[in-house]
């Protein structure tokens, strides 16, 4: 339970970063945040306590290996999500590059372009 | 026929990389590749169209373990608007990005957009649906920042920002579907939740795919990011982000998860009924009073998605017709009024509406087409916009909700006047002094111009055609959420 409530203050933590922040590369590690957050949380779902490996070796029971090893989709599933999360992170940082060589600051509130 | 599914996604996917290598080769490459595969992928969206729903199952997994594609009625819908956008905007790319440099990167992500939003109408499977949905997300952020000037990179920002916390939503439902119920599938959840009821713990992922997919949608509570980027776009693409984008990765989704894995119920009907009603007002409100031609179109936008959500929500036979052929028309007028303002900035070098008039002088095709899709839009006959809303109107005053026809007529009023000032404001009055010297843009801008206007008056009078070809079969996915259980996972 306790890895599950840390992986949701994660979240919490991300969120506040991009909501309360006005520093374009606090906001860009605050979707890093909610990003590794949510990793944790896939993994935890096949998570178990003292289990083996998911890769079935000569002369294991099929039962007993069913019951012990850990579930490997989660694990897939975030290799997946790394690997996207990747090439947001890129292009967010490619965004905040040029941003800065257009206004001279990082500082979301001098930035006023555009009206909601 | 179930073989071609898999192309769909891979032609322009392959197109995508092939593009930046071939134009080395030939300079006039990234033009002919990207009008080719977005001609191909509309023909055989076409070949689907009155065929047997089909799967495909990739690598020969059957469900609950592969992943599968699915062509139903629905899909099909999404695939023709997805191809036919796509085939006008990149015909209208040719002259209008000879502007920007590096046309080959253009190419490329745009058709990276399109491999991914065929993904997400194709797929059967959610995670795979989440992988597609930041295909195309991904591509339309940095496509958004095409122009790299201060205001489209602020826009991307905040665009991109917002959109991967609805990502993030959407992956993190996902995760907690799987671990309730252990499948990725759709189908097979589809029958989980039919067997065994919602819990707490589905309805909390449920209520993170609406935040997450109403965000894409462009929904009120979530829209802030929707009019600054798709006026930053150039304006090809803002017709496929506005036209094809809140559709295919938003509104799509919403409606297969909701009506057929969730399953509506009253609760839902309410919340999608309240979310459309409140962007089809707040979207006309802001709408009024904008002087930039593309913003007032975004505006728009967010206000017309909400006659679909609020079609979707009524939830009887004829209001979910009606909203899905309001999705049909919306992409169409939308994409021809996007592509408009596209020739009109083009030709005249601004998007300031207190700086145009008299452009049907100068420019006749634009203005023309520019006034059907106006039209259309404000519900006037006999063009397809005035038919969507009648079905939408009459679907509510069949299901007993009084006020709400009440709200969708006077807001069609409201949706007139704007059109009104915006015509009169740029195509009709007097020609100003400075923009004397405008001419016609050129073919190659106006052909799409004119297949899409086309389109606005034939779908509203083909509705006889396009009903059991295209509509009926739609509809009859979302109302029967068991079909699609049975053709995925077999009876």
């Amino acid at each position: 339970m306790i890895p599950y409530l840390f992986a949701t203050v994660m979240l919490l933590i991300g969120l506040y970063a991009i909501v309360a922040r006005r520093n374009l590369i606090k906001i860009v590690i605050g979707v890093a945040i909610t990003e590794y957050a949510i990793n944790l949380f896939l993994i935890l779902l096949g998570y178990r306590t003292k289990g083996v490996p998911p890769i079935l070796g000569k002369g294991m029971d099929l039962k007993e290996f069913a019951s012990s090893s850990v579930d490997p989709l989660p694990q897939a599933l975030t290799v997946t999500s790394i690997v996207i999360g990747l090439g947001v992170m890129a292009l967010l940082v490619a965004l905040v590059l040029r941003l800065y060589e257009k206004y001279g600051t990082l500082d979301e509130s001098e930035m006023k372009r555009l009206k909601g | 026929m179930d073989q071609i599914l898999p192309l769909l996604v891979a032609i322009p996917l392959g197109a995508a990389f092939l593009i930046p290598i071939l134009v080395r080769v030939w300079r006039r490459f990234p033009d002919i590749l990207g009008n080719l595969s977005t001609l191909a992928l509309l023909v055989m969206s076409l070949l689907l169209v009155g065929r047997e729903p089909s799967t495909y199952y990739m690598g020969g997994w059957r469900p609950p373990l592969g992943i599968n594609l699915v062509a139903d009625g629905l899909s099909v819908l999404l695939l023709i608007v997805i191809s036919s956008i796509a085939f006008c905007a990149t015909l209208f790319s040719i002259p209008y990005m000879e502007k920007y440099t590096s046309k080959s990167r253009y190419y490329s992500l745009f058709m990276l957009m399109v491999a991914g939003m065929n993904g997400v109408v194709l797929t059967g499977d959610m995670f795979n649906l989440y992988v597609f949905l930041e295909i195309a997300s991904i591509a339309s952020y940095a496509l958004v920042a095409f122009g790299t000037e201060a205001e489209e990179l602020e826009a991307s920002f905040k665009y991109m920002i917002m959109g991967c916390v609805a990502s993030t939503f959407v992956l993190f439902g996902v995760g907690i579907l799987y671990g309730r119920t252990g499948t990725l599938n759709m189908a097979h959840l589809a029958r989980i939740v039919d067997r065994d009821g919602m819990s707490p713990a589905i309805l909390f992922a449920s209520a993170l795919f609406l935040m997450g997919f109403g965000l894409k949608a462009g929904m009120v509570p979530f829209h802030a990011w929707l009019p600054d980027a798709h006026p930053a776009a150039p304006a090809p693409i803002s017709a496929m982000l506005s036209g094809v984008l809140i559709k295919a990765i938003g509104m799509y989704a919403i409606a297969r998860f909701f009506y057929v894995v969730f399953g509506m119920d009253g609760l839902t009907s309410t919340v999608f009924m309240a979310l459309g009603l409140l962007s089809m007002v707040v979207g006309a409100l802001l709408a009024v009073g904008q002087w930039d031609f593309k913003r007032l179109l975004a505006y728009s936008s967010i206000s017309q998605m909400g006659y679909v959500m609020l079609g979707l929500g009524i939830g009887t036979p004829l209001g979910v017709l009606g909203a899905l052929f309001h999705l049909l028309n919306h992409a169409t007028f939308k994409g021809l009024l996007f592509l408009c303002s596209g020739a009109i900035e083009h030709g005249t070098g601004t998007r300031d509406m207190g700086k145009m008039g008299g452009l049907i002088r100068g420019m006749p095709l634009t203005g023309t087409t520019c006034s059907v899709g106006s039209l259309s839009i404000s519900g006037i006959p006999p063009f397809n916009g005035f038919w969507s809303k009648l079905i939408i109107i009459v679907a509510a005053v069949q299901a007993g909700h009084y006020a709400i026809a009440a709200v969708v007529v006077l807001l069609s009023f409201l949706t007139l006047t704007y059109y009104l000032r915006l015509m009169r404001h740029s195509i009709f009055g007097d020609l100003p002094e400075a923009l004397k010297g405008i001419r016609e843009a050129p073919a190659l801008m106006g052909i799409p111009l004119v297949l899409l206007a086309v389109c606005c008056l034939s779908l509203g009078l083909l509705y006889p055609v396009l009903k059991p070809l295209l509509l009926g079969p739609a509809t009859d996915v979302l109302l029967r959420a068991g079909d699609y259980i049975d053709l995925v996972l077999g009876g």
